[in-house]
């Protein structure tokens, strides 16, 4: 059989499962291919090795592809989105002093409602500053709705600042940084190092938000079907994988080598269990879907999702909202979704959009050729986003 | 004459910075700051107002910079920076040499280019400097390590220092590892039962 090479680059988190999964636990090698997997030391050095060919595909955040589909970047090729990699899976926390004055004003830090932090953070009447990984990020995009929807506005009363994960404890302490939101391993670090608190986690705001992607560039993807297809196999029977309880163990073990985080096992079997310890009194907090790999809501590449990160990072760049939704619409690719997932039996839904945030529980619907289940999606303040056809 | 450029260099390591300094110098005359990686780079960075900022790709702190580059409020970004996509064989070039270079919209090429070039050099230079300290690192522990294992080897079996290396050269290939690894799985086996 032909061998057919990838190389991939992935940011060393505990959502770069999927193609470290893929990877280690032979899926790939079962599909014919040989992954070759390259961590990167920031977000933005990802992506340019991906757009200047030293990869082809990389663990990107959801915002990332769209916002290059978006912008004029004349002279630089376009990226695509193949398959959602992962749900939800951030934290929000929120330095020492404000964790006291939230305490000392009556909050709960229940680890659930996004409304009740909401307002207790507004009732506060100070300027926040929060640290995310990076500005095109899910972490912007949810904080920000979030705070908005709180009756907060943005540049007055909060402000998102880009700081890299390994600096925000320090930036906390410094005072930098009132507050932040990352995904793991780093809101566990922040609270060990800089003693902050965890307030919510991002399923908390959208109960099923996209967060990264497996994104390549449209012309290695329209010139290479059978390396993309096997790509695509071999990723997707790693969501399937991982989500059986009985592989999160195996996962850790295989995250934790140092050739991948590095980091100890057991901080990563928290996040995968989405059992978080959300302060140095050890108070812990179980959060189901706390991160997701598997099922339709997650990995099919829904245009609706790419609709409602596009509208949102238009009006922040000044950029047109519907030829920006247009341009995003066509970078999620549903059809290769289709074309390379339904053979290994995934689930296809009839419709590629779909109207956001509007099931308060599972419900079962049709699909292409068998009924599929929709998981609970829903936002903290029940908006109900319809992005059309 | 065109006005000098400022130009900002992101580098912790006080030696490599210098040399980028010297380097950039001998392309004109630039005003250059160095800042060193931390929390609060970004505001610093745009306190300054360079019209080239330079930073190594591996450098985490390349996320907080980006942001510099989008269009956010009016208020908190002093200057707007875009990396030069004008040129994608240049941007090509740097990244691969592992350099990023923020540049400010509507900077001239022909005034980017020789910073840029004298950038790439110096990076390079750097890059293959690290690459030899740590093979030669490397090297000097792998032999420290076997001379610990060869020690072991003649102690345990009566063995001549010619007969233990061989005796460890054997075992490795029979086992297609190298050298040092055999070595260093009987120091470790060997300090974990002493």
């Amino acid at each position: 059989m032909t061998q057919y090479c990838v190389k991939a680059g992935y940011m060393p988190l505990v959502d770069a499962a999927p193609l470290i999964v893929a990877k280690e636990l032979g899926f790939a090698n079962e599909e014919g291919l040989r992954l070759d997997l390259q961590p990167a030391p920031s977000w933005s050095t990802l992506r340019d090795r991906l757009l200047f060919g030293q990869i082809q595909a990389a663990h990107m955040l959801a915002p990332v592809p769209i916002a290059s589909a978006i912008q004029d970047n004349s002279g630089l090729p376009k990226l695509v989105v193949l398959s959602g990699l992962s749900s939800n899976g951030n934290v929000f926390g929120v330095s020492k002093k404000l964790r006291t004055r939230l305490r000392a004003n009556g909050l709960l830090f229940d680890f659930e409602n996004a409304k009740l932090a909401g307002d207790a953070l507004a009732d506060l009447h100070v300027p926040l500053k929060i640290g995310v990984p990076f500005a095109l990020s899910m972490h912007a995009e949810l904080v920000t709705f979030w705070l908005t929807k709180s009756g907060l506005q943005q540049g007055q009363d909060f402000q998102i600042i880009a700081v890299p994960p390994p600096l925000m404890a320090q930036a906390m302490q410094d005072g930098i940084l009132d507050a932040f939101c990352v995904g793991e391993p780093w809101g566990s670090v922040t609270v060990a190092t800089a003693d902050a608190g965890l307030m919510l986690p991002s399923v908390a705001i959208w109960s099923n938000a996209p967060e990264k992607v497996l994104s390549a560039r449209d012309g290695w993807v329209g010139e290479n079907p059978e390396c993309v297809k096997r790509l695509m196999r071999a990723v997707w029977r790693a969501g399937e994988w991982l989500a059986n309880p009985d592989h999160l163990t195996t996962t850790s073990e295989v995250l934790a080598r140092s050739e991948y985080l590095g980091i100890p096992a057991e901080t990563i079997d928290c996040a995968l269990w989405g059992r978080m310890i959300i302060n140095q009194n050890n108070d812990i907090r179980t959060t189901p879907n706390f991160l997701k790999f598997n099922g339709v809501d997650t990995c099919f590449p829904w245009k609706s999702r790419a609709s409602w990160i596009a509208e949102r990072l238009a009006n922040r760049l000044n950029l047109d909202p519907t030829a920006s939704i247009a341009k995003s619409r066509e970078i999620y690719r549903s059809d290769l979704y289709r074309e390379n997932l339904g053979a290994l039996g995934a689930d296809l839904p009839l419709s590629s959009s779909k109207i956001e945030g509007a099931l308060d529980g599972p419900v079962e619907v049709s699909g292409v050729s068998k009924s599929l289940i929709l998981n609970q999606d829903q936002f903290f303040d029940g908006t109900i986003y319809d992005p059309g056809q | 004459m065109a006005k000098t450029l400022t130009i900002v260099i992101v580098e912790n390591d006080k030696a490599r910075a210098m040399a980028i300094v010297d380097g950039l110098r001998e392309t004109g005359d630039h005003k250059i700051h160095v800042l060193a990686e931390q929390s609060g780079l970004a505001r610093s960075i745009a306190k300054l107002s360079p019209d080239v900022v330079l930073i190594d790709v591996a450098n985490p702190s390349r996320d907080s910079i980006e942001e510099l580059a989008l269009a956010s409020g009016p208020l908190d970004r002093p200057v707007a920076f875009f990396v030069d996509h004008s040129d994608a064989r240049m941007t090509k070039t740097a990244i691969e040499a592992g350099v990023s270079a923020y540049v400010v919209d509507g900077l001239q090429n022909d005034r980017i280019k020789p910073v840029l070039d004298a950038a790439i050099a110096r990076f390079q230079l750097f890059q293959r400097m690290r690459i030899e300290l740590e093979t030669t690192k490397r090297a000097l522990e792998e032999r420290k390590i076997i001379d610990r294992a060869k020690g072991m080897l003649m102690k345990a079996r009566g063995l001549s220092e010619d007969e233990a290396y061989a005796l460890l050269r054997k075992t490795a290939m029979d086992q297609g590892k190298r050298v040092a690894d055999i070595a260093v799985a009987l120091v470790t086996a060997a300090d974990l039962l002493s």
